[in-house]
This record gives C-alpha cells, structure tokens and sequence, in this order.
C-alpha cells in the first residue's frame, strides 16, 4: 500500500505539467499572469482565437507535410537497406553495418553547418531550385535511409525464418518476391514502429526547422512558431498553451493508439542495443 | 552424357553468380549509400576542410591554418592580435555541468521509478503510461510549460515554496536568475525521464527469479539483494544510459534555447539570463546561423564530434570493468 501511494504521489507530480497547461489555456490573458489556478470564466474561445492571431492552421500543415513526407521517406528508403543487411550474405555485410551504425552516434550539429551550405549553395546551383526557407531539406535527406530505422529493421528482419524466403525461391521467386510476399507482411509491426517514431520526431523537430525554415514564415513549422510565438506576444500565456496543446495532442492520440509499438520499440533498442 | 564445364568456364560462371549478387546488394543500398556520401560523409569532410579557412558564404573560404582552433581555446595570436571567442569556455563549462548533474539524476530517479515499478500487481501499466508521456511531449512544449510553471512571481511552483516560512519572498526566480537557470532545465529533464523509466523497468524485470531466491536463502536483506543482484544484473542498461545521456548532453540545445528566448523577451539574444544557458551547442548554432561564420563553426563542430567520440571511447572502455554482459533473459 505505502508503495502504491509513493507511485500515486509519483505520478501525480508527472501530470501537474500538464494539468497547468490545461488550465491555463482555458483562462484569459489577465488570469494567467496572477497566482489563481482555476479558470474563471472558462474560456473554450481560446482555441479559436490562437487560430486567427497566429496563422495555426498553415504550420500545422507544414508540420504534417514534413512528419508525413519524412515518414514515407523512411519506410521507402530502409525497407531495401535493412533487407540487403539482413536477408542477403555478402562479404563485408557487418563492416558496412557497423558505418551504418556509427552515423547514430553522429551529432546533428556536427553536419548541419556543412549541409545548410550544400542546400544554400551547392544544390541550389546545381538544380536552381531554393532549398533555404522551404521544407524540402527537412524531407529529401530522409528518402536516403536513416541509421536508426535501418537498425530496428534490421533486427526484426533477422528472426524471421529463412525457410519462408526459401519456399519463395524454389517457386522461382527473386528478391523482391521475397520481400513483396514474405518479409514485409510478416514485419508490420516493425514497419509501423520505424513510421511512428519517424513521424513523432519530425513532428517535435524543432532544430532542423530552426535552421532551415527559420527566415520564411510561410514555411515554419508548430515547434518554431512556438518558440516565436511567445517572443512576439509576450504577456499571453493563455494562448500559448492553448497552441501547445494543438501541438501536443497529435503525439498524446498517436501515443495512446500505439502505446505498445513505442514502449516495445524503446525496450528493443534499448536493452538488446 | 553431361558435357564437363572447364574449371575456367565454371570459375567464370561463380564470378558471374557473385556480381549479379553484389549488383542487387548495390542496388538495395543505393538510398543509403547516396544519402551516406551526400548527406553524412561529404559535409564531414568539407566540414574538416573548412575548420581551417575563413568562410562566410559571401566570398569563397580562404585558408587561415589554425586561427580558428587558436580562436576556439584563446592561444596564442591571430594576425598579430589577441583574439579569442569570448564564450567558449564559458559555453563548455555550462555543457559540462549540464551533463555531469543531468545524466546522474536522470539515471538514479529512473531507476528509482522503475523499482517501484516492479512491486505492484496491478496496474503498472497504467503508471507507465503517465511516466512515459511527457518523454514524448515536444521539448518545445516542455520548455514553454516549465518556464510558465517555474515563472518566480505567478508560477505554481514558487507559490508553494513561498508558503516554507524560511523561503518567504527569497524563492529563486528559475530562469530569470543566472546561478537558477541551470537547475530550472534539470528539474525539467526530468519531467522526461520516461523513456529511461520504460527501459530500466524492462531490464529489472529481466533479472531471473532464481538469483533473488538463491541470495536469500543465505540470509540477504534488501540492501544486500539490490546491491549484489539488482546492480550488476542491469549494469548494461545502466551503461546504455549513461552513455545516451553523456551524447544528448553534448548537443544539448532545444529547452535551452527556448527558455532563453523566453526569459530574455525576444529571440536575438541566445543564452539568457546572462549567458547562463549558452550551452556548447547554442554557441555553435550562433556562430553558424548568426554570425554566419561557416569557417570558425566548421571548428567548433569538429570538435564537439571529436569530443563525443573520446568521451563515448572512453566510457566504452571503462565499461568492461563495471558492465556484465550476458546475464538474464536479455
């Protein structure tokens, strides 16, 4: 009993953050300077309001644009890379594996100084394409694999029996049989954990966004336009959580639908790692 | 009768069988081979290249030897001059201390959290769902509640604080207040512990039953059984940790640079109050896409990267003395 009412006090503390951002959100903009806790008046207008002062909806589009668009990305570009390290014996296999996973420990600030001169100058000569202040080098780079995803992947591809990829192969059947009929159904589960991880991150990236989105406004995302919103409209704490909410609440469905995909994936990387 | 192939002729059909093989494998590695050369390997040779010029994207980068590492730590003369980047150790202090309070705190509370975990029947999953989504929450999100919660005058927290008769009005104004800013982001750390909780739990309930039985039976207490089961069993989870958090720590930035903005009350001050949140990364971040000096910031990234890599090196290496592989059910 007194080790449930620790975990009961535990958990409690956990919410309180959240509890205030509703709260908050609810009052008016005098309310939420002063010490009181409870809204009065309930102010449901809130939420409509942050939409007309701040253009809520177009950075709620882009958000979704780069966690959608990232996330296809992914899926698309670590399928056949997790597989050729995987399914396929090839000299060298766990050489290359090992670079693959030495680009996680990689920080992503190291590359982002190089890369924003390779969007700013190189790709834009190249192409005559503007990169800077658009979405675009947020979403391309992720059609080019990502260590992460490929790593999990590739975990979940190796148990699967290689009898099944054999049957394909008496059938006369090629790789891509074998990944069309047999590892890809049988991988869902990993599949839709390397989607929803990818989608969550882009979702609350705010670095990337930061550097390369940062002068269009046009283009920002919800994480930037948070961290300018409070700049700008300094003394509105009600509408500031009222918008964080909008931005949190994709993540908390997300979340409560694939709880076991998360919770799975964090202990698979993190005591197998 | 089989017509009997020539060890030459069957030399060159297991040549031909092998590069159609190294031809698919090529073929599914493309993405990431491209991604690898355009995206990783490339700017980190460029990179390289240019931590030894003056590059400010107006004009080509033209090379300066090792100004901009003499700049970086404040030894000896650039063109005759004294100069030095006035925040660099001051950004490297603040990192370090980031790390060296962070990382213990977020692995002894999770810890702590998990073990409380393990003892109940019913319900653990319903705490574990409130334990692990805030570690899911935007750092955004996260910064902007706890600069709101921690606000000195209208904040929750300082409210409570204020009713300790001692504390009376003295309550610490978080992030408006130098020596406070800092600790402002460890209580906010850990409001994203979950993940860590989630992993410690898996690890402690890996840990087999006969190894708690078998202590027992020689008569050990529950500081005996943690600290000769428990422990060593979950060292590889607690390693793993330590070195997640000692790399996060490093490129620490997101809460950092929000909560300055907040505090300061516009967004062209970096590090506010005073400095006190210009984190190494932070610095970094100013010098490329402030100042736009590609040259010195190429520098600094160089040698966060080869920081990271001695620190991770190092841990790894002490690890063989404290970290037991291959025990329970992992």
């Amino acid at each position: 009993m007194a080790n449930h009412s620790v975990l009961i006090a535990v958990s409690a503390i956990f919410m309180v953050p959240i509890i205030f951002m509703i709260l908050t959100a609810l009052m008016t903009d005098r309310q939420a300077l002063t010490p009181s806790l409870w809204p009065h008046p309930f102010m449901w207008k809130n939420f409509v309001t942050v939409f007309r002062q701040i253009p809520l909806a177009r950075y709620t589009w882009n958000t979704f644009l780069y966690a959608g668009l990232s996330t296809v990305g992914v899926i698309v570009s670590c399928i056949p890379v997790a597989y050729a390290f995987s399914r396929i014996h090839w000299r060298g296999r766990n050489v290359v594996f090992m670079l693959v996973l030495s680009t996680l420990m990689l920080p992503n600030q190291v590359t982002s100084v190089p890369l924003y001169v390779i969007w700013a100058r190189t790709l834009n000569e190249l192409t005559g394409i503007q990169f800077i202040g658009t979405l675009k080098p947020l979403i391309i780079p992720n059609f080019f694999g990502d260590a992460f995803s490929i790593f999990l992947l590739r975990q979940f591809f190796m148990t699967i029996p290689s009898e099944l990829c054999d049957s394909i192969r008496v059938d006369g059947g090629g790789h891509w049989q074998i990944l069309r009929r047999v590892v890809i159904p049988l991988s869902k589960p990993a599949i839709m954990a390397v989607g929803l991880f990818q989608f969550i991150y882009a979702w609350n990236d705010f670095y990337n966004p930061l550097v390369y989105v940062g002068a269009n406004p046009n283009a920002q995302t919800l994480s930037l336009a948070l961290s300018n919103f409070q700049g700008m409209h300094h003394v509105q704490w009600n509408l500031t959580m009222a918008a964080t909410l909008i931005f949190m609440i994709p993540v908390v469905v997300i979340f409560f639908l694939a709880q076991r995909v998360f919770i799975e994936g964090v202990t698979l990387t993190g005591v197998k790692g | 009768m089989i017509p009997r192939r020539s060890p030459a002729e069957r030399r060159r059909a297991r040549r031909r069988s092998a590069l159609r093989k190294y031809g698919v494998v090529l073929l599914l590695l493309a993405p990431w081979i491209i991604g690898f050369v355009v995206f990783t390997a490339g700017p980190m040779v460029v990179s390289f290249l240019w931590s030894f010029t003056h590059y400010d994207m107006a004009s080509p980068p033209h090379w300066v030897g090792l100004d901009n590492y003499r700049f970086m730590f404040g030894l000896g003369k650039i063109n005759g001059q004294r100069m030095s980047d006035p925040n660099y150790w001051l950004s490297v202090k603040n990192t370090l201390f980031i790390i060296s309070f962070g990382v213990p705190l977020r692995v002894v509370f999770s810890m702590l959290t998990a073990m409380l975990l393990t003892r109940p029947k019913r319900g653990v999953n319903t705490y574990r769902t409130l334990f692990f989504m805030p570690s899911m929450a935007p750092k955004v999100a996260a910064a902007l509640v706890f600069v709101y919660l921690l606000n000195p005058t209208t904040g929750p927290i300082n409210q409570l604080l204020n009713l300790i008769p001692g504390v009376h009005g003295n309550a610490p104004a978080w992030f408006y207040d130098p020596p406070y800013a800092k600790p402002a982001l460890l209580i906010l750390g850990l409001w994203g512990i979950g993940d860590a909780i989630v992993i410690y739990l898996a690890g402690l309930l890996s840990v087999p039953r006969e190894l708690y039985e078998a202590i027992s039976i020689e008569g050990a207490g529950a500081w005996q059984r943690f600290r000769n089961v428990t422990l060593p069993m979950i060292t590889p989870v607690i390693f793993f940790t330590i070195v997640m958090g000692v790399i996060d720590g490093f490129q620490y930035f997101d809460q950092a640079f929000i909560a300055g903005n907040v505090s300061s009350g516009q967004t062209s001050i970096l590090g506010s109050p005073q400095n006190s949140l210009l984190f190494y990364g932070v610095n970094l971040y100013q010098w490329a896409f402030r100042n736009f000096a590609m040259g010195y910031a190429s520098a600094l990234a160089w040698v966060l990267f080869a920081a990271t890599m001695a620190v991770t090196a190092v841990l790894l290496l002490t690890s063989k003395r404290w970290v037991h592989y291959g025990g329970g059910n992992q």
